[in-house]
């Protein structure tokens, strides 16, 4: 695999709890090409946000390799930003200093070199600004917007040390349908434009097919990857991609193998006999 | 169906149109004027009833005295007795030992909420030290530092630090674990993490700590000056015990707490202007 740039390899990982050792990731094994957007779907359990952690270097993983570029990870890094569901943003900062925090850190200040590159970076942050449409927002902090301008703004700040890897746990999760269709556009424009590739865990199937171009499906019990599914979409999307055959199919076999894995049913013969009070 | 009149729209109007009162809504709002004579009020009633009981002679005056006689021995006191050196000495024996303590907490505190090993050593410790009277070691503080005036601070430092470090280091953990790493998928390095995440983002907690802790300074001062003082506000307020001078112990009394209000109500301008980005 020469050409990827993520290759996990037998991972495994355990949690200690005080009394016993739970299996949270099981010989996980994947392969990500450059530009790819991988989605992650599963019952809760299954260890999807764990494995997002731990490729962005906040969590150990227990035995096995991870490989970026054939370089294994060592904590954190510059190359792979991470987008979370919320609370991520500075409160104290404005709009524009919270897209530009990354440029008072160390590892990116050491990269300056002339005033070119200042330039550059203050024109990137104006384009990232712009393709978020955040123009009118700039000097706003984020209290005074909304959870969807959050995001907005959380996304570009992830975006402007120029990341190879976007990490994205849930990051629509609290936002309500109609701005999260927005967001699902604006994410695939993004990754259209930056050639970024993209990691997406979510519990939102269509919002999985409708941005990935694979669909990994994980099991919980313990954390594992059950299959993965192509989708068969063309690289621009349109909201009625939704309603097409193929995107159905496909959205039924995954939910009803998510179903399938989750270990949890509803007996519904069962529950109509309560409700009858026989 | 008895009598029972039907539901005519123009007679009554709906519920959410009458004038319903707003005053008893769980967490409800109240117009800034309402608010303001409300707190007038509160502030006013217990001066009044003070009033009233002293004025129709139901107390003893000896005991008792009324506010007319308060003023005027806060007058005296102003006039003859050095009041601005009694306010002077106290406000210093407080804000030195409020601000020792707040150079100590801080980065004390600051260490024991981003760091386990260093929580897991000092806070049981200091939560221990902080069950022990400060009032119980003025023997002590007598016999290592004399009745000098460092043993006033030394006894106002006891009773807020061991507090004050530990609310510190709450504020501290209380920054949003995203926030944190946020910063670190970015690439912060630990220095970073500390100076441009957690500081900024703890300050208002922090302040408000100062605010409440600087309150207990305070409270602390009759205590410290119980040692051996000849001079401030407490050391006042013990005196005229002795000499029955109950209307110079309210005076005392009233104007720490006045002192205080103005102390707390600082604290609250300055984090309203310095955090004017945060939501209400």
């Amino acid at each position: 695999m020469d050409n990827s740039c993520i290759s996990i390899r037998q991972v495994d990982k355990q949690f200690e709890t005080r009394s016993q050792t739970i299996q949270a990731l099981s010989n996980i094994n994947l392969e990500v090409c450059p530009n790819e957007f991988i989605t992650f779907v599963g019952a809760s359990g299954c260890g999807k946000s764990t494995l997002l952690r731990i490729l962005a270097g906040l969590e150990t993983h227990s035995s096995g390799d991870i490989l970026l570029h054939d370089q294994p990870i060592d904590g954190p890094g510059v190359d792979r930003a991470m987008v979370f569901q919320h609370y991520s943003l500075y409160p104290w900062m404005t709009v524009m200093q919270n897209i530009k925090f990354c440029r008072q850190l160390k590892v990116i200040s050491d990269t300056v070199y002339s005033q070119s590159d200042v330039e550059a970076a203050g024109g990137r942050a104006d384009a990232l600004l712009n393709l978020m449409g955040l123009q009118a927002s700039t000097e706003s902090y984020p209290s005074q917007l909304s959870g969807g301008m959050q995001q907005r703004v959380a996304i570009a700040r992830a975006l402007m040390p120029r990341p190879d890897i976007l990490l994205m746990d849930e990051p629509f999760g609290a936002l309500d349908a109609q701005t999260r269709e927005v967001m699902h556009d604006l994410i695939r424009h993004v990754h259209q434009l930056e050639k970024s590739t993209i990691l997406f865990v979510t519990h939102d199937v269509e919002e999985a097919i409708y941005l990935g171009s694979r669909i990994v499906l994980m099991a919980p019990r313990p954390g594992r990857v059950d299959s993965i599914f192509d989708v068969p979409l063309p690289d621009r999307r349109h909201q009625d991609m939704k309603l097409e055959p193929e995107f159905i199919e496909l959205k039924r076999k995954v939910l009803a193998r998510i179903r399938e894995t989750s270990g949890v049913q509803t007996d519904l013969d069962q529950l109509s006999r309560l409700t009858q009070g026989a | 169906m008895n009598a029972k009149v039907p539901y005519d729209p123009v007679k009554a109007p709906p519920r959410a149109l009458r004038r319903k009162s707003t005053w008893w809504v769980v967490r409800g709002t109240l117009p800034q004027r309402t608010s303001m004579i409300l707190t007038i009020i509160g502030l006013c009633t217990p001066f009044l009833i003070w009033w009233l009981y002293t004025a129709a002679g139901l107390a003893n005056p000896l005991f008792t005295p009324g506010p007319g006689q308060v003023i005027e021995r806060i007058w005296g006191w102003w006039n003859d007795e050095g009041l601005l050196t009694d306010i002077g000495i106290s406000t210093y024996r407080v804000m030195a030992a409020f601000s020792i303590s707040a150079v100590i907490a801080l980065p004390l505190g600051l260490y024991i909420g981003t760091f386990r090993p260093v929580q897991s050593m000092l806070e049981p410790l200091i939560d221990f030290i902080r069950y022990m009277p400060a009032v119980a070691f003025i023997p002590l503080v007598m016999l290592w530092v004399g009745i000098a005036e460092s043993s006033k601070i030394l006894i106002i430092f006891i009773g807020t630090f061991f507090q004050m470090v530990l609310m510190v280091a709450e504020d501290v953990r209380r920054v949003p674990m995203t926030q944190i790493e946020t910063a670190q998928t970015m690439g912060a390095n630990r220095s970073e993490l500390i100076r441009l995440v957690i500081l900024p983002s703890a300050r208002p907690a922090i302040l408000d700590t100062l605010r409440i802790t600087v309150g207990w300074a305070w409270t602390y001062l009759v205590v410290a000056e119980l040692v051996a003082a000849n001079s401030g506000l407490g050391y006042a307020i013990l005196r005229a015990q002795r000499y029955m001078h109950t209307d110079k112990i309210f005076a005392g009394i009233l104007l720490i707490g006045l002192i205080g209000l103005l102390t707390d109500q600082a604290f609250r301008w300055a984090g309203r202007r310095a955090f004017h980005w945060q939501k209400r």
